[in-house]
C-alpha cells in the first residue's frame, strides 16, 4: 500500500496519526489527536457513555444520558419529549450551539484527512520528511487571515448568526401563547405558518394593511426630510444669507440629540389630555377641543411624519451642505454664459448632481425607515388600537407589529414569518443597491 | 430693491425653521426646572424655575448607578468594538484568503437582519452562561452586533491607504502585527474616532436589550430604561423628573456629537456609498 493510502486511512480512524506515523510530524500529529480526544471527551464526560457500554444502563436515551453532542442534536429534532421537564426553546438553542461545534470539529477532521494524503504524498515524492515545525511556519504564513479571524468569527457565530439562525428556525415551529416552554413543548410544524399567514383572511388582511402603511410611512418620511433638507441647504447657501454656520448649527441639534429622548419628548408634547400643545391652543382660542394628535389614525399618522421631519432633515441638510461645497462653481458658470436661466440651471443641472451624490444616502434612509422601530414604538406605541386588525394598532409598521406579537401575544411562529419577509423584502433592495456600486465590484 | 426682499423673506423662512427646531428643545429644558410633577403643570411656558426635579433625581431615584452603567457600558462597548472592527477590517482589507467575499457579503446580509426574535436565542445563550443581570455583559452583544455594518465602512476606508507603505514595512522587517499597529492603525484615525464615537453614543439610548437581559432592579438597570419607566405609566406623575434626566444625558452627547460632527459626517457619508 503506498504512503499517501495508508496515512489517510490511519487519520480517518485516528486524527493526526496518518501525519504522525508516515508523515513523521510529531506534534502535528498530536494536536490533531488532541482535537479527536476532546470531541470525544466532551461528549462522554457530559454523558453516560461508559456506563451504557458497561451494561449498567439497560434502557438507553439519548434524552437522559447522551452527552453534549447527542442530546444537543436530538433536541433540535425533537425539541422535547415530556412536557413540564424538556424546555423546548433551550433544547433548540444548545441544539443549534452544538450542531455549530460539531461543525468545527467536522471541517478539522475534514481537513485532517486531506493534509494526510497530501502528507503522505509529499513523503513519496520527495522521500523527505518535513518537520512540525517548519510546517507550523508555513500554515502560519499561509493561514494568517484565517488563524486572526478565527476568534472574531467565533464570537460573531455565537451573538450574531446563532440568533438569527434560532429566530428563522421558529418560523417552522408551533412556538406561541399555547406552546409555551417549559409547560409545554414546541413542535416542527412545517410550512404551517406561511400557510396561515396567507389563508386566515384577518392575518393576510393586517399584514397587507401594515405592510402598505409601512411602504407609505418609509417613502413619506424618507423624502419629506429630504426634500427640506435640500430646501434648507439651498437657502442657507444662498449669497444673501451671512451667517451661515449660525443656522447650521441650530438646524444641526435634533440631529444631535438622541432619538429615543426627542421621540419621548414629542410623545408628552402632543399628548392628547394633558399636552402642553393642545393646552397652548386651547388657551388662545385657536382650537375648541383638543387634538387628538396621537390617538385618531390619521391625525397620528401625520403627527408621526411631522415630527420624523423635525428628526430628519438636518441630516440630510448637512449631507447636502457637503456636496454643494464641493461642487465646482465652473460648471454653472458655463451653463449661465451658455443662456440658461437660474431656474434651468436648477433644475438641469444643480439638482441632478445632487441627487446623484446622496442616492446610496436615500436608499439606505429608506431601509432604515422601513425597519424605523424607535418612531412608532417610543411615539404612538402603534396605537390608536384597531380592533380590525390583528394586534396591531392604525400606525404600527412590520417591525413594530413584530414586537407586539413576541412580547405582548407570544406569537414567536408568526412573528418569525414576518421576520423572514421583511429579510428578504430588506435584503434584495439593499443587493440591489449595492450590486452597481465599487464596493461590490472591487472585491 | 428685488434683492432685498428676496433676502428678508429667506431669512424669515430660516428664522421660523430655528423655531421649529429651537422651541420643542427649549420647552423639555424649561419643563426640567418646573416646580410642578406632571405633565399637565408643564405648560410651555413655566411661571417659576427650580432646580427641584434634579434634587429629587438624585434623591429619590438611582440615577447616578444607572448613570454609572450606561458609561461603564458605553466606554468598554468603544474600546472592544474599535480593536474587533479595526482587526477584522484591515485582515478583510489586506489579505486575500479564500472564503472572503462570501464572507463579506454575509457579514452584509446579517446586518440587515431584524433582531427582534433573536432575543429569545440570546437571553437563553446568557442565561447558559450565567450573565444575565451584568451590565457589562450587554457589552458583548453590542460590539459584535457592530462588526458586519462598520466591518464593511473601516474595510472601504483602509482600502484607500496605499498597500505599497505595508510592503516597504515587510521589506523593512515589520511583522504582520507591527504593521498593523504602527502603520495602520495611525493613518486611519479618522475612521476610528467615527467607530469609537459612534459605537459610545450608541448604548445610552438603546432600550431593548438592557430591557431583556438586565432585571429591572434598579442596581443594575441603565439610564435609557431607568427614564422611560419613570414616563411609562398613564399618570405622567414623573413627566419633569423625565425631563431632568433626559437633559442630564442629552446635554453630553449633543456636545460630544457637535465636538465629532466633522467625523460623523464623514462616516455616514462612507457608509451610505459603501453600503
Amino acid at each position: 500500500m503506498t504512503k499517501k493510502f495508508s496515512s489517510t486511512i490511519l487519520s480517518c480512524l485516528f486524527w493526526g496519526s496518518g501525519q504522525f506515523f508516515i508523515g513523521r510530524q510529531k506534534a502535528k500529529g498530536i494536536l490533531l489527536f488532541a482535537a479527536q480526544v476532546l470531541l470525544f471527551g466532551i461528549e462522554s464526560v457530559s454523558g453516560y457513555w461508559f456506563n451504557f457500554f458497561a451494561g449498567q444502563i439497560p434502557d438507553f436515551q439519548v434524552r437522559l444520558y447522551g452527552g453534549y453532542f447527542s442530546r444537543g442534536i436530538w433536541g433540535l429534532f425533537t425539541l422535547g419529549a415530556v412536557p413540564g421537564e424538556d424546555h423546548s426553546t433551550y433544547l433548540m438553542v444548545n441544539g443549534i450551539m452544538a450542531l455549530m461545534i460539531l461543525m468545527i470539529f467536522l471541517g478539522v477532521y475534514i481537513w485532517n484527512i486531506v493534509d494526510a494524503y497530501r502528507t503522505g504524498k509529499a513523503v513519496e515524492d520527495t522521500h523527505a520528511y518535513i518537520s512540525s515545525r517548519a510546517f507550523g511556519k508555513k500554515l502560519y504564513q499561509k493561514m494568517f487571515p484565517y488563524f486572526v479571524l478565527a476568534p472574531i468569527l467565533f464570537l460573531v457565530l455565537y451573538v450574531v448568526v446563532m440568533p438569527i439562525i434560532f429566530s428563522v428556525l421558529t418560523a417552522f415551529t408551533n412556538y406561541n401563547a399555547d406552546h409555551l416552554p417549559p409547560a409545554h413543548l414546541v413542535k416542527w410544524v412545517g410550512l404551517d405558518n406561511f400557510l396561515r399567514l396567507i389563508s386566515i383572511p384577518i392575518w393576510s388582511q393586517t399584514f397587507l394593511i401594515v405592510l402598505a402603511w409601512t411602504v407609505i410611512w418609509a417613502f413619506l418620511a424618507t423624502f419629506s426630510t429630504y426634500f427640506m433638507g435640500l430646501f434648507q441647504a439651498l437657502l442657507i447657501n444662498s449669497d444673501c444669507v451671512k451667517h451661515k454656520s449660525f443656522f447650521r448649527s441650530i438646524y444641526i441639534l435634533p440631529w444631535a440629540i438622541p432619538g429615543m429622548i426627542s421621540l419621548l419628548m414629542f410623545r408628552n408634547l402632543f399628548n392628547g389630555q394633558f399636552g402642553p400643545l393642545n393646552q397652548m391652543l386651547l388657551d388662545c382660542g385657536l382650537i375648541h377641543s383638543r387634538i387628538p394628535f396621537l390617538s385618531d389614525a390619521f391625525t397620528a399618522k401625520v403627527t408621526i411624519i411631522v415630527v420624523n421631519l423635525w428628526i430628519g432633515f438636518p441630516m440630510f441638510m448637512v449631507m447636502l451642505l457637503g456636496v454643494l461645497a464641493n461642487q465646482d462653481p465652473a460648471l454653472y458658470e458655463a451653463a449661465q454664459i451658455d443662456g440658461a436661466s437660474k431656474l434651468q440651471i436648477f433644475r438641469r443641472i444643480k439638482l441632478p448632481l445632487l441627487m446623484k451624490a446622496t442616492a446610496p444616502l436615500v436608499l439606505m434612509n429608506l431601509v432604515g425607515n422601513f425597519n424605523g422601530f424607535g418612531f412608532i414604538y417610543f411615539l404612538t406605541n402603534g396605537g390608536p388600537n384597531n380592533s380590525s386588525l390583528q394586534f396591531a394598532g392604525d400606525t404600527d409598521i412590520l417591525i413594530s407589529w413584530i414586537y407586539k406579537l413576541t412580547l405582548n401575544q407570544n406569537m414567536y411562529n408568526l412573528a418569525a414569518v414576518l421576520n423572514i419577509l421583511i429579510f428578504i423584502l430588506v435584503g434584495v433592495v439593499s443587493y440591489w443597491n449595492l450590486k452597481g456600486t465599487t464596493a461590490i465590484k472591487e472585491m | 430693491m428685488k434683492k432685498k426682499i428676496n433676502s428678508f423673506f429667506v431669512h424669515l423662512e430660516l428664522i421660523m425653521v430655528a423655531l421649529f427646531v429651537l422651541i420643542p428643545i427649549l420647552w423639555i429644558v424649561l419643563s426640567s426646572f418646573n416646580p410642578g410633577d406632571s405633565l399637565a403643570s408643564s405648560s410651555l411656558i413655566p411661571k417659576k424655575l427650580t432646580l427641584y426635579n434634579y434634587a429629587r433625581l438624585f434623591k429619590e431615584t438611582n440615577y447616578p448607578v444607572w448613570f454609572k452603567n450606561s458609561f461603564l457600558i458605553s466606554t468598554m462597548n468603544a474600546a472592544v468594538s474599535v480593536v474587533l472592527i479595526m482587526i477584522t477590517a484591515w485582515i478583510v482589507s489586506r489579505f486575500h484568503f479564500k472564503g472572503r467575499r462570501s464572507g463579506l457579503i454575509g457579514l452584509l446580509l446579517l446586518s440587515m437582519f431584524p433582531n427582534f426574535l433573536s432575543m429569545t436565542a440570546l437571553y437563553t445563550l446568557y442565561l447558559t452562561l450565567g450573565l444575565l443581570n451584568h451590565p457589562l455583559a450587554l457589552v458583548i452583544i453590542y460590539s459584535a452586533g457592530a462588526i458586519p455594518y462598520n466591518v464593511w465602512l473601516v474595510k472601504g476606508y483602509l482600502d484607500g491607504i496605499s498597500k505599497e507603505i505595508d510592503e516597504a514595512a515587510y521589506i523593512d522587517g515589520c511583522s504582520y502585527f507591527s504593521t498593523f499597529l504602527k502603520i495602520i492603525l495611525p493613518m486611519s484615525k479618522p475612521i476610528i474616532t467615527y467607530c469609537a464615537v459612534s459605537q459610545f453614543m450608541l448604548p445610552w439610548m438603546d432600550f431593548i436589550m438592557p430591557s431583556l437581559l438586565l432585571s429591572t432592579d434598579n442596581d443594575n438597570t441603565t439610564v435609557a430604561i431607568g427614564l422611560y419607566n419613570m414616563i411609562s405609566g398613564k399618570e405622567n406623575d414623573k413627566f419633569t423628573m423625565f425631563a431632568a434626566g433626559a437633559i442630564l444625558i442629552a446635554v453630553p452627547i449633543t456636545i460630544l456629537f457637535i465636538l465629532f460632527q466633522k467625523y460623523l459626517v464623514q462616516g455616514v457619508a462612507a457608509g451610505a456609498n459603501k453600503g
